[in-house]
């Protein structure tokens, strides 16, 4: 019984997810870097937000400093450390800055996590190969985005 | 860009302190390598041009100054087997002409690319020619042990000259070619040699410690490959990282990007064969 109502919940939130609005990569609105509107349409999850940040195509603190996750070992020092940057930015700089830190940081060696036209010799992951006809796939999906997003914004100092 | 700026100065400062000797030298048996030298007049964005040596770890550092302890060194002494092997259709070996021995070719890995009719020609393809045409026999893989082992032996002869590729006449426009390489941002990750090598030495990305990405050590053993990494196999696998199409070991994109390469260390003293982690 309480295995049906279990999925029954499941099928029920997978719906959810399916009917809220994604926003494509190549339909993001910026205003001065930030995006106002959720990719995903559903809220981020922080806990999965801070996985990305150390694995992945996130694989954040490759470049930054954050001592929240001082537990794992080598970040970089390519990007400002993240300590407090929910005091410096909202959560719609936060997303603007994620899904595409060049509208931000013009020429920014920060990669755009969430775009998928421009690139040069654009490879099949890290095959070395070329990529080919198949769809590309922004690094990070949508929700990903709002899990970083909404991870960033419990980094406060203040 | 204020960001850039300020990461500059940290790299600086960090680059020095990452120094295990209290000097700047690099001492091998005796003589003295130049691990630090102002920039060549071409550079636009850079003072000074430091050694990858400066970016390791004291116990890689320590591995190159003694030969005795250069991993490199069992490669290059199977080279010298190599140069008096006979091997194809005429019977000889590198030694039935070159009978000086390998040290005939001191100082040619200074001047290394260089265009010889018209073609711009690295030392892969010197070996490579030779065996073909001179011996009659297979040429190397480019990147396989007996090839790097040769491009170590002949590199060795230059060990402490100071790198001096030319850059102008038959050769510009190769040269721009390859700069044109250096500063294009590949890959979904859209990053360019110049993005790590340039901007950013002397910073962490991840668990690594970014170089200038110079070339006057190579071919370079890897402690982690147990063996002799070519220059494009360096550049192929810094182009993959940017989740790239990368080009191909011995390409025509690679020779143009290896004398550019090469010329960014203009002026620094040749370390054949180095050791990295
Ligand atoms: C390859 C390096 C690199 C990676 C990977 C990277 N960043 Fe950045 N990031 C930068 C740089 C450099 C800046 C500074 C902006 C500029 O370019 O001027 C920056 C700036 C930022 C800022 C603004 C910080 C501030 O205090 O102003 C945030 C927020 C940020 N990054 C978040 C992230 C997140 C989240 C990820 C992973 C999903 C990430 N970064 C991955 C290099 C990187
Ligand atoms: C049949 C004779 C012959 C054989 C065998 C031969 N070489 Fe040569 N090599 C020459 C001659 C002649 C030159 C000078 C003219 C030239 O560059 O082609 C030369 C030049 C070179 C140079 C360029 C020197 C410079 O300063 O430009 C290199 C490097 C070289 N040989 C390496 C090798 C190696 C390695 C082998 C064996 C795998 C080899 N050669 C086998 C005859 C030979
Ligand atoms: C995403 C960052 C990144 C990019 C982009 C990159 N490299 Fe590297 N490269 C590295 C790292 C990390 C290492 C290993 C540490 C070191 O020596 O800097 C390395 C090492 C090297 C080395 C070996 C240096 C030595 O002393 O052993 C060379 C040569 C090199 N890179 C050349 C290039 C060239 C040429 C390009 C562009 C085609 C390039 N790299 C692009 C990260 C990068």
């Amino acid at each position: 019984m309480n295995y049906a109502l279990g999925l029954g919940l499941a099928a029920t939130l997978a719906g959810t997810i399916a009917t809220a609005e994604v926003v494509k990569p190549t339909d993001v609105v910026y205003v001065e870097g930030a995006v106002e509107t959720s990719l995903s349409g559903t809220a981020g999850d922080p806990q999965n937000g801070a996985e990305i940040m150390n694995k992945g195509a996130g694989n954040c603190i490759a470049c930054h400093q954050v001592d929240a996750l001082s537990h794992l070992p080598f970040h970089g020092e390519i990007g400002p450390p993240l300590n407090g940057v929910a005091d410096r930015w909202s959560e719609a700089e936060l997303r603007g800055i994620v899904a595409n830190a060049k509208v931000m940081f013009e020429d920014s060696m920060m990669p755009s996590f969430y775009r998928t036209e421009g690139f040069t010799r654009l490879g099949d992951a890290y095959t070395g190969k070329a990529h080919g006809d198949a769809e590309v796939q922004p690094l990070l999906a949508a929700q990903e985005v709002e899990d970083v997003v909404a991870y960033l914004m419990t980094l406060k100092e203040e | 860009m204020k960001i850039a700026a300020i990461t500059g100065i940290a790299a600086l400062a960090f680059a020095g302190a990452a120094i295990a000797q209290d000097s700047n030298t690099l001492t091998i048996d005796g003589t003295t390598l130049l691990t630090e030298t102002a920039a060549p007049e071409h550079l636009e964005n850079l003072d000074t041009i430091y050694s990858g040596w400066r970016f390791r770890t004291p116990e890689t550092q320590a591995l190159q100054i003694d030969d005795f302890d250069n991993p490199a060194m069992i490669f290059v002494d199977q080279a010298l087997d190599l140069f008096e092997t006979v091997d194809g259709t005429e019977g000889k070996s590198c030694a039935s002409c070159h009978t000086n021995g390998p040290e005939e070719f001191a100082g040619l890995h200074a001047s290394m690319p260089k265009v010889i009719d018209g073609k711009l020609v690295v030392m892969e393809d010197l070996i490579n020619n030779h065996r073909q045409e001179a011996m009659g026999a297979e040429p190397w893989k480019w990147s396989g042990g007996d090839m790097q082992a040769m491009v170590a032996l002949i590199g060795l002869q230059s060990r402490g000259m100071p790198m001096d590729v030319a850059i102008d006449g038959d050769a510009a426009e190769f040269w721009e070619q390859g700069k044109d390489i250096y500063y294009t941002r590949y890959g979904q990750l859209e990053m360019s040699c110049a993005s790590c090598h340039e901007d950013n030495y002397g910073s962490m990305i991840r668990a690594d410690h970014l170089s200038q990405g110079q070339i006057n050590g190579f071919p370079t053993y890897r402690l982690k490959q147990a063996k002799l990494i070519s220059r494009h196999n360096r550049f192929r696998g810094c182009i993959r990282d940017t989740r790239a199409e990368t080009f191909a070991e011995g390409s025509d994109e690679f020779r143009a990007l290896e004398l550019y390469v090469a010329s960014r260390a203009n002026g620094l003293h040749i370390e054949t064969p180095a050791v990295r982690q």
